[in-house]
């Protein structure tokens, strides 16, 4: 390689202290909530529940609330996603395919706190009065809303995967005489798979590091769900709520270890996306 | 068989479609029912006169100008600080990083991508906690720390949008400045650089749309319910998003849910504004690129 210039040393510096600043996130998190993981407590902190009175730091609540939530949440999008990237692709008039993606585009604009805000509003009196108890913040009401938040992230994936699809293919199948519903079923949607799944790990990605629908909606009481019915505490509300405590406590450090295990989560999710999707197919 | 199968897809994907836009509708229905009787003269400035509020001669207490004023405030320092190191990191990527090390740092920044903004803002908290060890009493959770945090937060954004417009030059134009003797910094600087500027505009008021709306990363690093119009850097300030999640659960009126319902609107209005200028930015610049 050629000898760089001042300024473009300055860039390649520049490159690189923001790419180490991302390892060393991890690095101070590690160092923040070392106290509660060298003494060997790993498997109680993972997998024990939440007693700051007794001293027992676990945070298998939040992380069994965090999974259950999301895995609901993208349960509850992909249908949605699915159907309305099938419309915006083959299946709407021609005339509405491009408005209907502008409203999509539009829809992930939106402010997650909004969501939030209208659904305290709109959404909770509705739980309180369909599950007849309780005070509507569940698990359910916070994954309904997460569902309509991730979906345009979603669509977006599906409809990129579904037009990659080469033309010469697609002209094979008009030639064929196939209707738009078979060519989306039989050609479209097999070629784009990869992509679908990939959309879906991104969705997922999206539901587990969302912190204001299940801060504002799950009821936020750290104890294990039982069942979707019932409020759980997200790990990302988790951060959120012991932000008060004190800075020195072990209630405090505890954050540090969410923030680990939300950071592993996603570095998973991302070398999952890598291996799926080459880089130039990813929207 | 394969009708039965064409058919219950056609009313599955309507019914989906269907079903989304009328639960983001009624959402946003909600917000704008309810917050437009809101948008009063006094909603802003409050009792006060909005030329002393303006000048900082006299703090107002019943409206939203401090939580506006502290999102306007951030949100300037935040792209202060990530669009000259989202732009650097852009071209490095696009124009010199090669092999092993481009392959490792896209990584990273894939990585942050993705990390979720209570995360980001946690590791804000993180330096916070070890510029407090170093410099005791000087410095807490505050704006400074809060638009470091959201820099680094919008900055894959920064990044991904200059990367890709600038990779997507076409090779013809690539070649003009080089042929005429440039070497690859003023080719960049001259000739690449303007030839993406739209698609780079684009991201940078994504960005903007990313910063304002942002909740998580700013509750963790010093935003509060009530402080007034931000003072200084080491200050703590009011945001709107803030104010919003504040009143969801702690509103004590009517009067004060109403403008949080107000607040919401002007929010959801901000971000859809911006949000439409950058995919109108972003289809000049491609349109722009149709030989």
């Amino acid at each position: 390689m050629s000898r760089l210039s001042p300024a473009e040393r300055a860039l390649q510096l520049t490159t690189v202290c923001c790419g180490l600043l991302v390892a060393a996130m991890l690095a101070l998190m590690l160092v923040l909530a070392w106290p509660l993981l060298h003494s060997g407590q790993l498997l109680s902190l993972i997998g024990g529940d939440w007693q700051p009175a007794a001293g027992r730091y676990g945070i298998a609540p939040m992380l069994v609330a965090s999974l259950l939530l999301a895995m609901v949440a993208v349960l509850l999008a992909v249908p949605l996603s699915l159907g309305t990237a099938f419309a915006a692709v083959a299946l709407a008039p021609p005339l509405l395919r491009s408005p209907l993606m502008l409203g999509v585009r539009l829809m992930s604009g939106i402010p997650t706190v909004i969501y939030g805000f209208a659904a305290v509003f709109a959404l909770v009196p509705l739980m309180r009065q369909w599950i007849g108890s309780g005070s509507g913040f569940t698990l359910l009401t916070a994954a309904l809303v997460l569902a309509v938040l991730i979906a345009p992230t979603m669509i977006v994936f599906f409809v990129g995967g579904l037009r990659a699809v080469p033309q010469s293919y697609s002209l094979a199948a008009d030639a064929l005489g196939c209707r738009p519903v078979d060519k989306l079923l039989y050609l479209l949607l097999p070629q784009a798979a990869p992509a679908i799944a990939a959309g879906i790990v991104m969705g997922l990605g999206r539901a587990l590091g969302d912190t204001m629908i299940g801060l504002m909606l799950a009821g936020n009481s750290a104890i294990m769900p039982e069942s979707m019915l019932s409020t759980g505490r997200t790990l990302t509300s988790h951060i959120a709520l012991v932000i008060a405590a004190d800075f020195s406590s072990m209630e405090f450090k505890s954050i540090f270890a969410c923030g680990i295990v939300l950071y592993l989560l996603t570095a998973a999710l991302v070398a999952i996306l890598r291996r799926a999707l080459p880089a130039t197919a990813r929207p | 068989m394969r009708k039965a199968l064409a058919g219950l897809t056609i009313a599955f994907s309507s019914a989906a479609t269907l079903l989304l836009f009328a639960a983001v509708l009624l959402f946003v229905g909600v917000i704008v029912f309810r917050g437009w009787p809101g948008l009063a003269p006094g909603l802003i400035f409050g009792d006060t006169r909005p030329l002393d509020a303006l000048l900082l001669r006299r703090q107002v207490f019943d409206g939203l100008f401090p939580a506006m004023a502290g999102t306007l405030a951030l949100v300037a320092l935040t792209m202060t600080l990530a669009v000259p190191a989202g732009l650097a990191t852009g071209i490095y990527l696009a124009e010199y990083a090669r092999g092993r090390g481009k392959a490792l740092l896209s990584l990273l920044f894939d990585i942050l991508a993705g990390l979720p903004s209570i995360v980001v803002g946690l590791a804000g908290l993180a330096l916070t906690i070890v510029l407090h060890r170093l410099f005791p009493g000087r410095i807490g959770p505050c704006l400074l720390i809060s638009a470091l945090a959201l820099a680094f937060l919008v900055l894959p954004y920064l990044v991904r949008s200059v990367q890709l417009a600038l990779e997507s030059v076409p090779r013809t134009l690539r070649l003009t400045a080089p042929a005429l003797g440039a070497d690859k910094l003023t080719t960049i600087r001259a000739v690449l650089l303007p030839a993406c500027l739209p698609e780079i505009a684009g991201g940078i008021i994504l960005a903007v749309g990313r910063a304002i709306e942002d909740t998580a990363v700013i509750m963790l690093t010093g935003a509060v319910a009530s402080a007034g119009v931000p003072r200084s850097l080491l200050a703590q300030y009011e945001a709107l998003p803030f104010y919003i999640y504040y009143i969801s659960g702690q509103y004590a009126d009517p009067e004060e849910l109403q403008r949080g319902f107000a607040a919401a609107l002007l929010l959801l209005a901000m971000c859809v504004v911006m949000l439409v200028a950058a995919q109108w930015l972003a289809r000049r610049g491609s349109l722009r690129r149709q030989p």
